[in-house]
Formats: C-alpha cells, structure tokens, sequence
C-alpha cells in the first residue's frame, strides 16, 4: 500500500432503497489502523452504508447505490471476486448470531468453505480467533456444544471470533453493544483496543461515551448525510465545529 | 371471574348465555360429525376383511384365478411406483423450493412460478393421466410401463415437496444466513452449510407425504400401465421390468371392486373340471377387495402419521 | 495464509446454481406442457366433419363408439356439476361450522387432536373412498329407492366427506387470520361470542372462507376414483326426470369418471381416443379457472 493512501475511501455516496434515497452524498476516509467512530440517531443510514462497505447491500432486493468506495486505491466495486473482498471485512452485527453448530464449528465454518482441511492446522486457527476475542477460556472444555445455546454476550464475541477467523483487514461494528450486558461490552471494547494494532477498525455506536472510549476519530452522521467529522476528543467535550454536533452530543436529541 | 356471575343474572342474560351453550354444544356435534362417520366406516371395512387379514395376504401371490393367495404383486408394484416417482420428484422439488426460497427475487417471475405450482396441486388426477398418456406413453415411447406410470406419478406429487421444502427453508432465520454472507461465504455454501442442514427434517416430511399420495393414487397409473392381473407361477421370484406393465395396490383396490367379478367355481387341479367352491373359499374370496383396501389404507394412513410424528418431534427439538 | 476459492469450486458452484434455477421452472413448464400434450392428442378431431364444438357443449347425445359417432357431452357436463354443487350444499355448513368450532370454541388439545384427525382423512386415497361410496353407502342408496344404489346422491355424499379436510382447514386459516383486536373489541361491547363469531368474524374471513369454498370446489370437480365408482357412470340427465327439481338417486356420468372409464376401450389415436383428451382439456380449463379464483381472492385481498 502506497504510503499517505487512506485504507478506505469514501467518494459522494449515495444509497437508495427503491426510490427513496437514504444516503445523500458522503464522503469520508478511514487511516490504517485507527478506530474510526460512527455516531447518529436511529435511521441516519448507518447501517446501510457499513452494509455498502461490505457489498452485502446487494443481497436486498430493491437496493441501489451509487459513487466511489476504494479500499487501498482499489474500486471495491469493481472487483471480480466478491467473497474473496467479504472476507477482508469482517461484520458483527447488531443483535448476537450464533450458528446453529457447534462453537467450533462456528468458528471454522469460513476457513472451511475456502478449502482449509481439518487438522492441526485448524485447530489453531480456532482457538487463535476463540483467544483474541476473549472467550476461549469460557468455552474450551465445551467446543461441541451448540453456537445457538450461548449467552448473548459469548455469541457477540463468538461472532467476532468468527470474523477474525477470514483475517480481514478492516473490521466493521455495528452497535454490537445494545442486546448484551456491561461487563461483555468491557470485555469486547478491550478486545478492539488490542485488535486495532493488526487491523482498521470501524466502530458504528449509538453510545456517545463508547465512541469517547475508542474511536480516534468520529463521524457524525444525520439523516443520510454527513455533519461533521473530526478527532474524538475536542468533538465531544462540548468543542465541535457544528452546533447539531454540540447538541447530539450532550443528549439534546437522538 | 365472569362479571355476570357477580350479578344476578336476568332473563335476558340468561337466555344470551343458554343460547351460548346450545351453540357451542351444536357445534362439537358437527365435528364430531365429521369424524365419526369416516371411523365408522374404516372400522367396517376393517370387519369385512378380516377372513383375509395376516401376513400372509400381503407377501403371498394370488391363485386359484385371484379367489385365494394373497396380493404381494400389487404391493410390490406399488413399491416400485413409489421408489421410482419419489428418485425423480424429491430431487426436482427440493431444489426448486431451494430455488424460491432463496434464490428467487420479488418479480414477475417469480409470481408466475408460485401461480403454476399452485395450479399443479390442482390439476385433476386424471388430466394428469391423460398428459402421462400423451407425454410419456406416447410422446417419449415408453409405452404403458412402470416407467410411464412413475414419471406420471412424479410430476403429480412434485408440489407437495415443493411447498414442504420452502416451508422448511424459510423457518431458518434470515440472521444466520447474514452472518454466513458477512464472513465472504457464497450464497450455495451458505444454503448447504447452514440452511439445508437445519431444514432437513421439514424437508423430509414432505417426502413422506409425496410417498404416501403415490401410493393412493390410481387414475394416473390406470391409463399409464396397470394391469388387472398378471400371472406369477407358484415359486417365481415376482420382479418388474420397468418397460412393463405392472400391478399396483391402488388399481387392485379398483379392479377387484368393479370390474372383477368373484368367482365361484374353481377347476379341479386333476381333472380339470369346474367345481364349486367352499363356503370359506368363498367368503375369502369376497373379502378381497376389503383387505386390499385395508392393506392400502393402512400403508397411506402409516406415511401420514410417521410424518406428522416427525414434525411434533422437530417442533419440540429446536436447535434454536 | 491466503485461501482461494479454486476454479474448479467457483464452476461447479454455478452449476448447482444453474440447476436450481431450471428446477424453479419446471413447475411452469408442466403446467405448460400439461395443457399442450392434452390438447396436442385430442386436437385431430377439432378438425374432423364428425364434430363441433357447439355439439360437444349442447348436445346430450353421447355414443362415440356408433357409427356415425355423437359427441355431445351436455349430459356429461352437466352431470359433473350436479353432483359437486348437491356436494357442495352438503359439505359447506358441516365444514364451516367444523372450522368455527375448531377456531374459536376449542381447547387447545382438542384442537391439536383435531388438527390431526383432518390431516389423516385428507389423506385417504380417492379410490379407497369409492370403494367405500361403493359397497357401503350405496346399500342405504338402495334402501332410499335408487334401483342400484350408485347414484347422484351417493356420489354427492362421499365427495362431500371428501372435501370437507381441505375446506375446514382452509377456513381455519382464514379465521385464524382475522386480528385478534377484532375479537377483542366485539367482546368489549358485551356480545356473546356466538354473536361475535357471527356478526364480526364471519364477514372478516369471508374472502378467505369463500376461497376454501372455491378450492372444495375445485377438488370436487376434479375427482375421479371416488365418482367413478360412487356414481354409477351412467348416461342420465338428472334435471329431466320427474323428481322436483334434481333427481338425487339416478346415475350419472361426470367428465372425470367419461374419461377414466372410456379410455380403456379406445384406439390410440382414433377419434373416440381423442374426444376424451378435448373432455380433458374442458375439465382442466374448469379446474385451472376455479383455483385461480380462489387464489386471487385469498391474495386479491393482500395486493390491496
């Protein structure tokens, strides 16, 4: 990657969902590295726009998007093989996913589907993913058991586990905090804090605070468009550039 | 509590609530209606065929011009209609309940194909023989075969898996196959890693009901190859060549009713003579006709009740 | 550690794919292909002096093996509808009161036994019902004064039995549909539930009621084991006899039961072997147009 290139880059965005628009023209830039935040009221198109990062939009029928996404100077939209960019993004979704199958299975099922033979090997790469996500140690003695019987907060690590286990590059979140308990969102953001040093990091969050926590950088999004993006810290104590900023911040509205 | 307890109630209310139950009383008799009759009558077929009910009804070969033996070459006829129809309409089902359910965008098209697999369900039993007869007899030259009557049956039972299978398919949660997209996995390794395995059972129990409407099934087969009788010797091992005709329970059932008449005077095997039969010869002979119906009932009422026992089962074992 | 999808996975991948897709088809194909082979074996005759259309329709003259020949299948016709509209008035109030019963006025277990007890009538093969319409309800027929005891009525009965799973369950569904604040707000205003199920149910299922109806109906029409062998077969024209309105205990011929029992005796390829394919493609036209009805009411309802 050429020094100074932004690992993703945002170009005029614009998304629609059948003839309505939700997105209206962002643009933006994420570093390598960083942990950049995404913060907004409910409905502001968030969603969608990780969605259109991931290329899993398309899956929704009626969905349309338009202007440029790079990721490392390369169109993401115009690369041939989809599954092979899905896998440099990882999602965690809101509410907690655990695959029908067992914990290990759930964790090996990418790799698997991309011709890596079970073995030692594997196994590795399990407890690796199972490990950084910080729920190995709860579940080591019970690998067979069902992905679906955990709790919600070990599925959202699980998820994360199962995200790690296709390596990707930039790792998405989207609210991954809302259906678990406080102690696993601990866990987890401590999870991003060491993650960040292998890969890119996008946090969306309805949590003002969390993103205060995390991200080095935030992006306040209103309504399919982009308010004011700029380094965390000024941005929330109270020294925003924009006054809706100022307002979303300090709980007036969302 | 009922508020009109608390009150005395007047006649008004009174007669609001004995109108009630007189209702309510009216109805279950209506029901009951429905089922009782159906009983009732099972339970009187079962009567008339007990002279001929055992074992040995269903793996014996008919003799003595079909007044004594038993039936095992229609219920063997059978079996193969099953076996062959069901090697051709699961595979073609499943996949394009496979199809509709997770491949098929919200278009014309797709409406189109839920309106024709509706109306297949539809479509009388015998126009069904008559396209086996023009298609498959016909058209493709098989003649009247256990071939042409199977291939009949399998476009007539098709729907059934069909519907069964997307059934099966959409009580798979959506976020499971969004998780699986998330991780770069394609949409078919998604379907076979995740959605399939888990709507397996569902899919199954559509397959047992399209076996046990094979089964019953008699219009389709009649013009497509069945055969009244055809003649096995006393010690032949009794097989089909699929280019043949064939016997089968459910044309049994129909032949040994209308056109059959029992007979009532058997030859002497030494002389050659006519002679008439025996009281119990005669009777079991008689209720031929209601142990094939027995015997067909039961086989279609056994499929139905193991699939239904399968899906009680799967509802009370989910894996999430 | 890069993993690549290899070539090979990614084509056999679509290959599955394409066989998919051509399966979703095939339900098209045969509805297609079921109308033309009907059509294709019976069409020679269309074009033959010995037939008309009109004939085929009016005509009550059927005698395809005289020569010359008569097609006129007005009796047969006719007769097909008799037995499923006498069905029909059978079946309705058993089946909707059936379904009521099951939807509002039942215990969950009952319910649940019940529910299975439809599910295996509907399973009973059609030819296990002739038989029964046969040589059981026949001898009361006999007793009524039918000479031989398979008749209209008969025919009538045992397709009423028939149809009733598929009606009930049917109707069940659409009751079961009707939003439960309906109930609610009829209860709220003191009425009893019999004249909630009356004055506020009943109307809201209707368009969902009158489908099961329709696709009773259609079932009805369709039949042919159980009429074949329940009705007798025979040539008789049940409006002109001296009974009031429709002699209920002569028997009659039906277009399924024509055709079942003809083309046994036909040449392949002669006209008699044709004339029963054109009765085919009647009686899908009928069929084809009576379940499309029903399915446009149950979703005409949604599109709006």
């Amino acid at each position: 990657m050429v020094a100074g290139t932004p690992k993703l880059n945002v170009d005029s965005l614009r998304a629609w969902y059948g003839s309505e628009e939700v997105i209206h023209g962002i643009s933006f830039d994420v570093r390598e590295n960083e942990i950049f935040g995404i913060i907004g009221p409910a409905q502001s198109g968030k969603t969608t726009l990780l969605k259109i990062i991931n290329r899993t939009l398309e899956f929704t029928t009626g969905s349309r998007m338009g202007g440029l996404v790079e990721m490392d100077g390369q169109d993401v939209y115009h690369i041939k093989d989809v599954y092979g960019y899905r896998r440099r993004v990882g999602m965690v979704a809101p509410l907690p996913v655990g695959l029908p199958l067992s914990i290990y299975d759930n964790v090996a099922f990418a790799p698997r589907s991309f011709g890596m033979k079970d073995g030692e090997e594997l196994d590795g790469l399990v407890q690796k993913c199972l490990e950084q996500a910080a729920l190995w140690d709860e579940v080591k003695d019970r690998l067979d058991s069902l992905g679906t019987k955990l709790s919600g907060g070990q599925q959202q690590r699980l998820t994360i586990a199962r995200a790690l286990s296709h390596q990707p590059e930039v790792l998405c979140l989207d609210e991954f905090s809302i259906a678990i308990d406080p102690v696993t969102t601990m866990k987890i953001e401590d999870v991003l804090k060491d993650l960040r040093k292998e890969m890119t990091i996008i946090l969306v969050t309805n949590l003002v605070q969390q993103a205060r926590r995390l991200a080095d950088r935030t992006m306040f999004m209103l309504n399919g468009e982009v308010v004011e993006i700029g380094d965390t810290e000024p941005m929330f104590s109270g020294n925003a550039k924009q006054p809706k900023t100022n307002a979303f911040v300090s709980g007036d509205f969302g | 509590m009922n508020d009109s307890q608390r009150f005395t109630k007047t006649t008004f209310t009174q007669k609001k609530e004995s109108r009630e139950k007189w209702v309510k009383v009216l109805l279950f008799m209506v029901t009951l209606m429905m089922a009782l009759p159906v009983i009732l009558l099972v339970s009187f077929l079962v009567h008339k065929a007990l002279p001929v009910l055992s074992l040995n009804f269903i793996t014996d070969i008919p003799r003595d011009l079909m007044s004594a033996g038993g039936i095992w070459p229609a219920v063997l006829g059978t079996i193969y209609l099953v076996v062959l129809s069901l090697l051709v309409a699961a595979p073609v089902g499943v996949m394009a309940g496979i199809y509709l359910n997770e491949y098929a965008k919200d278009n014309w098209l797709t409406r189109i194909i839920n309106l024709a697999v509706i109306n297949l369900a539809g479509v009388p039993s015998i126009v069904h023989a008559l396209f086996g007869l023009g298609a498959f007899v016909m058209f493709a030259g098989l003649g009247e075969s256990v071939i042409a009557a199977s291939l009949t049956l399998a476009v007539m039972t098709m729907p059934v898996v069909i519907t069964s299978t997307r059934e099966a398919l959409s009580a798979v949660p959506m976020s499971f196959r969004e998780a699986s997209w998330n991780m770069g996995v394609s949409r078919w390794q998604t379907i076979r890693g995740v959605v399939l395995p888990n709507s397996i059972s569902g899919i199954l129990t559509g397959v047992i009901l399209e076996v046990s409407r094979a089964a019953g099934e008699t219009a389709p087969i009649m013009i497509t190859g069945a055969a009244a009788s055809i003649t096995f010797r006393q010690g032949e091992t009794v097989y089909y060549l699929l280019g043949e005709k064939f016997m089968a329970l459910s044309y049994h059932l129909y032949y040994t009713s209308m056109g059959w008449k029992v007979p009532d005077k058997l030859p002497n095997p030494e002389t050659g003579e006519m002679v008439p039969m025996t009281q119990a010869a005669l009777e079991y002979a008689q209720a031929i006709p209601y142990g094939t119906a027995v015997v067909l009932l039961g086989v279609v009422l056994l499929f139905n009740s193991v699939s239904i026992a399968f899906r009680y089962y799967l509802r009370t074992h989910r894996k999430w | 550690m890069q993993l690549q999808r290899s070539k090979w996975k990614a084509f056999s991948e679509g290959l599955i794919e394409w066989t998919i897709r051509v399966s979703g088809i095939s339900a098209v194909v045969f509805v297609f292909a079921i109308f033309i082979f009907v059509f294709w074996e019976g069409k020679g005759l269309l074009f033959s002096d010995d037939f008309s259309i009109s004939e085929l329709l009016t005509s009550e003259k059927w005698d395809p093996t005289h020569t010359p020949p008569s097609y006129g299948a007005a009796r047969i016709i006719l007769g097909t509808f008799s037995v499923a509209i006498v069905a029909m008035i059978i079946t309705v109030p058993f089946s909707l009161g059936g379904a009521v019963f099951i939807s509002e006025f039942c215990g969950p277990r009952l319910k649940e036994i019940l529910k299975v007890v439809i599910e295996l009538l509907a399973a009973i093969p059609s030819v296990v019902w002739g038989f029964i319409g046969l040589k059981i309800t026949s001898v009361y027929m006999k007793e009524l004064g039918a000479d031989a005891g398979v008749s209209l009525l008969n025919g009538a009965i045992i397709l009423a039995l028939m149809s009733m799973p598929i009606i009930v369950s049917i109707s069940e569904d659409a009751l079961n549909a009707v939003p439960d604040s309906y109930r609610e707000a009829a209860i709220g205003l003191g009425v009893t539930k019999w004249q909630m199920v009356y004055r506020v149910l009943l109307p809201g299922a209707k368009n969902g009621l009158l489908a099961a109806v329709l696709l009773g109906m259609g079932r009805v029409v369709g039949e042919t084991m159980a009429v074949l062998m329940a009705t007798g077969n025979a040539d008789n024209n049940p409006f002109s006899s001296d009974a009031p309105f429709l002699d209920l205990l002569v028997s009659v011929k039906t277009m399924t039961a024509t055709i079942a029992k003809e083309m046994g005796d036909t040449v392949n390829g002669g006209d008699h072997y044709q004339v029963l394919f054109l009765l085919g493609v009647l009686l899908f036209s009928i069929t084809f147009i009576v379940n499309l009805t029903a399915h446009l009411v149950i979703h005409g309802v949604k599109r709006k």
